[in-house]
């Protein structure tokens, strides 16, 4: 009986700690306290932080680079931030799982006040995407604009 | 001297190439335009008679932000024109960059949602360049005199109009009609980048 009771906790905590590991690969819907806390300075660490939405056109084209680059620097810490409503959370999920972003950190910035929060992310910012804030010891760059083939890697060569 | 010279010059060009790059400031007079409007007739700000100032909005059918704006566009066009002060969306993206920009899909979208508002294409993106609109919806509120007065968002709520608790363009035009000082000056108009020709 109590062997039972042991195998079923057993299930059952794998089962969660599963779909714990599932719940890794998704989507995580965030406010502003803890995007500051994403795009903080970390010592020793590059990061690179990519402001985008399933909508956005040259940001869709932009991604594969940012895939390609993530499987070359694998000491480079690759975050994505969709600006897409918290409602879509199923299609950002579905989305990314198609272009491969899945592999990284990915979260949805729910904040409808932008001008409350654009400015935390950079001064330069003017709030249209695609965006892309590079976090190293050094301080913080924001990248407003659509990378192309190649400059990307060059950036992260620059910066790491 | 000469130091002195290349220097100035060098200020001088800079100063040049930032006026270019950022359009206008607060106090800068903006440039009237002539654009053809979604009912085929062009438009410019002196068509209105005896305005007191004007709402201009640089927004397209197809960025979702612009789209989330469009029922506040009407109702600020609803709210103010009969108070002389009437709404223009200019239309800056281009409709080789963005095909659901052309200026057939701005008449469908005029008549879908019954635009209340002269929607006018910039298809030289002249104007667009002028005024220094970075993203659509991007807002610059003018007074009579057609000083700039208000630039960027609409309000802070960029999905729904209910849960916006300042509303710019509002307290812009209010304080405009009022005689008053505009309270908040500049904001960042959150939105999709404009689409330009290349």
């Amino acid at each position: 009986m109590v062997k039972r009771l042991f195998a079923l906790i057993f299930i059952i905590v794998i089962c969660f700690n599963y779909q714990l590991f599932a719940q890794d690969k998704q989507v995580k819907v965030i406010k502003v306290p803890e995007l500051e806390k994403i795009i903080k300075t970390e010592p020793g660490k590059l990061k690179v932080i990519n402001f985008w939405a399933t909508w956005c056109k040259p940001c869709i084209k932009e991604l594969p680079y940012f895939v390609a680059a993530q499987k070359k620097y694998s000491e480079v810490e690759f975050i994505f931030i969709s600006l897409d409503y918290a409602e879509n959370e199923a299609k950002v999920n579905a989305f990314s799982k198609k272009k491969g972003l899945d592999k990284s950190k990915m979260y949805l910035i729910d904040e409808l006040d932008y001008n409350s929060w654009i400015d935390k992310v950079s001064p330069e910012w003017s709030g249209a995407i695609p965006g892309t804030l590079v976090v190293n010891d050094y301080g913080k760059e924001f990248f407003e604009k659509e990378f192309h083939s190649g400059e990307l890697e060059q950036l992260i060569e620059k910066k790491k | 001297m000469r130091k002195l010279l290349i220097f100035g010059f060098a200020i001088i060009v800079s100063l040049a190439f930032t006026a270019e790059k950022d359009g206008y400031a607060i106090g800068d007079k903006a440039t009237d335009f002539n654009l053809k409007n979604v009912d085929g007739k062009m438009v410019s700000l002196k068509s209105y008679e005896d305005a007191k100032g004007y709402i201009v909005i640089f927004t397209c059918n197809s960025c979702p932000y612009s789209v989330a704006y469009e029922d506040r566009i009407i109702e600020l066009q609803r709210k103010y024109a009969g108070k002389g002060f009437p709404v223009i969306a200019i239309n800056p993206n281009d409709d080789k960059k963005s095909p659901k920009d052309s200026f057939n899909k701005m008449k469908e979208r005029a008549k879908e949602k019954n635009f209340n508002f002269a929607y006018v294409y910039d298809d030289s993106q002249e104007i667009t360049k002028a005024y220094g609109a970075s993203n659509t919806p991007h807002v610059y509120v003018l007074d009579a005199e057609r000083t700039v007065q208000y630039i960027g968002a609409i309000d802070n709520n960029t999905k729904n109009a209910a849960d916006a608790d300042k509303k710019y363009v509002e307290e812009a035009v209010d304080a405009i009609l009022a005689g008053e000082k505009v309270p908040t000056e500049k904001t960042k108009a959150i939105g999709c980048t404009i689409k330009w020709a290349s």
